[in-house]
């Protein structure tokens, strides 16, 4: 416990978060997803989303990123909240993240090559050559073979996918990756493959990372530091949506009924509800 | 993007009349905002060459037979089912001007646009839907790219300059129908055939169906593409939103043609007071 608080502590003395949540809503329709959340991500940490299906883990990242404008509060970039800069500074300043989607999002009209080439044609100068280059590099990196290059995500199995989406996202070299789900679908050995990926990415290129995810495996292998989503339709008016923030091994030792049913994978009371069906 | 609260359900006819008016509002607000975005991102300057050939290729040479056909029957039909009345009043040597004149003001381009909704709009909504339900939209913006930019613009720049070109080869097509039945079968005199189109129609009537089909290749273009960048989750979704781009496009076309021929009318009697008439 005493080591994790170190770990943590130094974490937070980086100073400045790069990426923060300040108070942040956010409904679709008459439906609120997330509720006064606030949320600071540190450099060069890995910092893992959890919570049930539902509880805004995704929509928590789509925020991150700007692809989502909040309901209520503000997303702050460098310290600075977004809805201060213009449409082509958020252009330019989103080229710092690498996102890895769900289900990877690959361009199926594209081939794999294309797929990853496809920032570096869009926001380089770089001719043929260099992108060739940096894309079989990529490819590489995610430990795909060459000849993976030339086809198209249809032909891919899911790992491979990830892999690819991995490849793409990293292929601008971002200084935060943004990874959704990375290891759902998977099977076991896949999502060590990914996991392992996430450290080594970490590690080779010294980026702060954000991990939404399901998988206890995942948390354990990669996160500094985890936080915890509960869904609003379980809270109370006046309760925090953020049940945990700490350290891996503080979660699994947390006193709380909730984050413990988690982090165990215990249904619980909630098996309840099955009955209730 | 605007969203409209809407109450629970009521049951009178009144409440059942605001909400569809809201609704109907609210999806214009949205289509409106959407068609500016899509001006300002083409304003902003113009998608690479390699994504514009791709989707000129796919919205107009592939939609070639598909069009060369309608446009072939509908000539042939329009022979056939006007050759009985005008050999009732023993004037079919002037069926050809008849045909022609229906075929380039208002048949032509219109089943021509009507195919073209099915063909390219429904595919369009579906290939963004897709596109927007396995979040490869989302992924467009992560990677720095427009998606209206990418997407949207090449699009509306191919329905806009080449559903007026598939328009003139429907045009074509038909005429060549409508004389192939008229002259070889129904053995009516080529000479004749001619003369009265030349006498009945003039350019203005050609432009006039040309320059219809601009605005229906514009229409087609930003309301499929709306469907598809708005389109609701999973199949059911993509599916739906194929279905609305046909039928709001198909609807798009009745009005805009309803609105275009009015304005025609009036300008082509401004230009001539005195029309050449068929009888």
């Amino acid at each position: 416990m005493t080591n994790d608080l170190t770990q943590f502590d130094q974490l937070t003395a980086f100073g400045e978060p790069i990426i923060e949540l300040r108070r942040v809503s956010r409904s679709f329709g008459s439906q609120a997803i997330l509720r006064d959340v606030s949320l600071a991500v540190y450099p060069g940490e890995t910092l893992a989303v959890i919570g049930e299906s539902g509880c805004g883990k995704s929509v928590t990242l789509k925020l991150v990123m700007g692809m989502l404008e909040p309901t209520r509060g503000e997303v702050a970039w460098f310290g600075r909240p977004l809805k201060q800069r213009s449409e082509a500074e958020l252009h330019k300043e989103r080229l710092k993240f690498g996102y890895l989607f769900q289900g990877a999002a690959l361009f199926d009209s594209m081939t794999v090559f294309e797929n990853v080439a496809f920032g570096l044609r869009q926001n380089t100068a770089m001719n043929e050559r260099q992108i060739e280059d940096v894309v079989h590099e990529r490819i590489k990196d995610v430990g795909l073979p060459s000849s993976a290059c030339h086809k198209k995500p249809a032909e891919l199995s899911g790992g491979m996918k990830k892999r690819v989406g991995l490849a793409r996202a990293l292929a601008l070299d971002p200084e935060i990756v943004l990874y959704d789900e990375p290891t759902t679908g998977l099977d076991p050995i896949m999502t060590d493959i990914i996991n392992e990926l996430i450290l080594r990415t970490r590690e080779r290129r010294r980026v702060t990372s954000i991990v939404v995810t399901h998988e206890m495996s995942t948390v354990r292998k990669t996160a500094d530091r985890i936080v915890m989503f509960y869904p609003l339709s379980r809270l109370n008016p006046h309760e925090s949506q953020i049940v945990f923030e700490g350290t891996t091994k503080q979660a699994f030792a947390s006193p709380d009924p909730r984050v413990n049913q988690f982090v165990n994978g215990h249904a619980g009371e909630r098996i309840l509800e099955l009955a209730a069906a | 993007m605007a969203s409209v609260p809407i109450s629970p359900p009521h049951d009178t006819p009144i409440h059942w009349l605001g909400r569809v008016v809201v609704e109907m509002v609210s999806a214009l607000g949205d289509l409106s905002l959407f068609t500016w975005q899509m001006w300002r991102a083409m304003l902003a300057g113009l998608p690479r060459a390699s994504v514009l050939n791709q989707t000129f290729y796919e919205i107009g040479v592939r939609s070639i037979p598909v069009v060369g056909v309608t446009g072939l029957f509908i000539g042939m039909v329009l022979a056939v089912q006007g050759y009985d009345q005008f050999h009732f009043m023993r004037m079919e040597s002037k069926l050809g001007a008849a045909i022609n004149a229906s075929l380039v003001r208002e048949l032509g381009p219109t089943l021509a646009a009507v195919m073209l909704a099915g063909r390219v709009g429904s595919a369009m909504a579906a290939e963004l839907g897709t596109m927007r339900v396995t979040e490869q939209i989302d992924a467009l913006r992560t990677l720095g790219a427009d998606p209206m930019r990418y997407l949207v613009v090449p699009r509306f720049l191919a329905c806009f300059c080449l559903i007026p070109l598939l328009t003139a080869i429907a045009d074509a097509v038909g005429i060549f129908g409508g004389w192939l039945i008229g002259t070889q079968v129904l053995s009516i005199d080529n000479f004749y055939w001619w003369l009265h189109t030349k006498q009945f129609i003039a350019i203005f009537d050609v432009m006039c169906g040309i320059a219809k089909s601009f605005f229906f290749g514009a229409a087609i273009a930003v309301v499929s593409c709306h469907q598809g960048f708005h389109c609701g989750a999973g199949a059911e979704g993509v599916g739906r939103a194929s279905t609305h781009a046909f039928v709001s496009s198909f609807l798009a076309i009745l009005i805009l043609d309803f609105f275009i021929g009015m304005f025609q009318s009036k300008l082509y009697y401004i230009l001539w007071p005195d029309p050449v008439s068929l009888f």
